[in-house]
């Protein structure tokens, strides 16, 4: 009993951890998206913000600059993705694709060149990373019983971008649902023509709804590369940024339920982590490959059967075109 | 002037043909890329002191995509280099097509078989090297847990487990061992993230040292290990150095002595097609022992290992090897 207690705390631990990046990329997905941008790019402006991060902790040995410089690199690149499919109304999907494999690449090259260590960074000393808090009264509380322990190992020791990215859910909502600037950014996804007749810019709304989905992949870049881990390491986002795609849409577009499928996700990673090797009663030891299949086998049972359809922003996809 | 310029064409073509006589080896190495501090170094490290010894310098070629393995190996055959090493088991198919289509040349690759007579295909044992940092995992660990975490599930990669199982259970028989893997696709290679909650993982199920083979994935498990002041194993290269005091060993794979060996063979003219086995007999795998991790090994624990490795050379301990039958008897 005590046994299955200390796994279910270990798991829900894990749990947050592997959720952290795949929230702060759906939340960037989700403002972009919201403005009619489609965001393929999560991935490679996450990894390029890790990179940027790793670079700059391992050069200054300041993790809040390291913040910094993937920040400012990941909006940088979503930049990019603005001009090419803002001003000049190119395809999103293929700048979104080009933004990943520019990151793939980029990353490695300017790693072997500097550092000339297959693409990964030198490794950070605790100083240099954001490292795990422990918010006060875990120690105190821990032998309250079941309360104590969740709130010592669940709640508290993650790192600052964690309960930054939760914190981020509640907010990314109220600007949406809450302020002027929310409704502008829905109603440009939907339908630009008349926020254009309303006499408010689309393009500037469509380029802060891109930039502000890049400062979050920033976030998530630096949480990989110095939160979680102490070194870049090429590819390391590992599919990351489209899991979280695929959380946003599954949450049909929607911060709180984009969250729940985020933290579902993370559950499941967490689980399949933890079955490994062991033996059920009546089946014996569940193969590896099943296991690791199990996060997207429930995901296409969930999508087939319980979440129903999911409705795109209108104008997602479409670059506008003012009527002359 | 006609016939100066044939002179000039044929004192060209000499040229090529002297070139090539005195080839040059080439590597080409794994999608890992050659400073990954582990498998791909290894070899990078035995054609330096190749290059080092013999005077001459080597072709290199660092492959990023599947699609890039042929046209390397085709490219550098062409150019005349001699042998054209292949780091890797994924590099199989691409070298041996390759290799049929220039049958006076001679290939090589590591960790797998390709059955031609200008092939000389270089596996390693790695179950007997897994089974010394098994031993010594078992007998450092407090809490007689202790864990494994591989990469891309495979059977070589199983090899390793079977070996290091094998050891921990031969030198403390009520050791529990837990057994991971990243992942069943190549991007189980380089996911640290992974690495470091497999890791995390196994320490909250009371493992206290863990033996990575994973890649790029071992080092989010020794920095996991490092976080939470327990012990970690590393693999093929000497990774001691890596995080000095939660570094408990490393299982080393010569792999640089097998690639000097095959370039300095057909330097020397005694190249040989075939398979060659490097196993603890012919010091091809091996335990690390260096200032960094000796304050973590007692005496005690090297003289058991040291006397281990010498009844397997002898043959009186028999280590099983995943791979002859897929099964792990334990």
């Amino acid at each position: 009993m005590d046994d299955l207690f200390a796994l279910t705390l270990s798991t829900l631990a894990a749990t947050i951890r592997l959720a952290t990046p795949l929230i702060l990329c759906a939340m960037a997905g989700l403002l972009s998206e919201r403005s009619g941008v489609i965001d393929i790019g999560l991935e490679g402006k996450m990894l390029a913000g890790a990179f940027a991060a790793a670079v700059v902790a391992a050069v200054t040995g300041s993790a809040a600059f390291a913040l910094l410089a993937a920040l400012l690199v990941a909006v940088l690149l979503s930049l990019v993705h603005g001009f090419a499919c803002i001003t000049h109304r190119g395809d999103q999907v293929v700048s979104g694709v080009a933004i990943n494999i520019i990151a793939a690449g980029m990353t490695v090259v300017l790693g072997n060149a500097w550092f000339g260590r297959g693409g990964s960074t030198p490794d950070l000393s605790p100083d240099q990373r954001f490292m795990p808090l422990h918010l006060p009264g875990a120690a105190a509380l821990r032998d309250v019983p079941v309360i104590g322990p969740l709130y010592a190992d669940v709640v508290s020791g993650h790192s600052l971008l964690t309960y930054l990215a939760v914190l981020l859910v509640p907010l990314v909502w109220f600007l949406l649902y809450r302020t002027r600037f929310g409704l502008r950014l829905r109603a440009v996804g939907e339908a630009p023509a008349v926020v254009d007749t309303a006499g408010i810019s689309v393009v500037r709304l469509r380029y802060t709804g891109v930039m502000l989905a890049g400062l979050l992949c920033g976030l998530a870049g630096t949480f990989l590369a110095i939160a979680q881990n102490a070194a870049f390491q090429r590819e390391m986002t590992a599919g990351r940024g489209f899991i979280a795609l695929a959380a946003m849409i599954f949450g049909k577009w929607r911060p709180w339920p984009a969250f729940f499928a985020c933290l579902l996700f993370g559950f499941l990673d967490a689980v399949s982590i933890r079955l490994q090797g062991v033996v059920l009663p009546g089946i014996g030891t569940v193969p590896v490959p099943l296991i690791q299949a199990l996060p997207y086998i429930l995901t296409v049972v969930l999508l087939a059967g319980f979440i129903g359809k999911a409705m795109a922003p209108r104008a997602l996809g479409t670059p506008y075109v003012k009527e002359r | 002037m006609n016939r100066m310029m044939i002179s000039a064409a044929s004192a060209l073509a000499m040229a090529v043909a002297v070139s090539a006589a005195s080839a040059e080896p080439a590597v080409v190495y794994d999608a890992g890329g050659k400073f990954d501090k582990s498998f791909n170094e290894a070899a990078y490290n035995g054609i330096e002191k190749y290059k080092a010894d013999s005077g001459d310098s080597y072709a290199e070629f660092e492959v990023q995509t599947d699609a890039q393995r042929e046209q390397a190996f085709r490219r550098m055959a062409q150019r005349g280099a001699d042998p054209v090493i292949g780091i890797g088991f994924s590099q199989a198919t691409a070298l041996e097509k390759v290799a049929k289509e220039f049958p006076d040349r001679h290939f090589a690759i590591i960790d797998m078989v390709v059955d031609l007579p200008n092939v000389q295909s270089i596996v390693f044992k790695e179950h007997e090297g897994s089974f010394l940092v098994g031993m010594a995992a078992a007998m450092a660990s407090k809490s007689a847990k202790v864990g494994f975490v591989g990469g891309m599930d495979i059977p070589l990669i199983r090899r390793f487990a079977c070996g290091y199982a094998q050891g921990a259970k031969y030198a403390d028989p009520d050791v529990a061992v837990t057994e991971n893997m990243t992942g069943t696709t190549p991007a189980a290679w380089n996911d640290p993230t992974k690495g470091a909650e497999l890791a995390r993982g196994q320490f909250d199920q009371g493992v206290d040292v863990i033996f990575a083979a994973a890649g790029g994935t071992g080092s989010g498990v020794y920095q996991a290990a490092k976080d939470a002041g327990k012990l970690a194993i590393g693999v093929d290269s000497n990774q001691n150095h890596l995080h000095p005091g939660t570094m408990l060993t490393s299982m080393l794979k010569r792999v640089d002595v097998a690639v000097y060996d095959s370039a300095m063979a057909v330097k020397n003219g005694n190249w040989q097609a075939g398979v060659t086995e490097l196993g603890l007999a012919q010091d091809g795998v091996g335990w690390a022992l260096d200032e960094h991790n000796a304050s973590l090994i007692s005496d005690d624990m090297k003289a058991r290992i040291e006397a281990a490795k010498a009844d397997i050379i002898a043959g009186k301990i028999v280590v099983h090897d995943y791979m002859a039958d897929s099964s792990c008897p334990l």
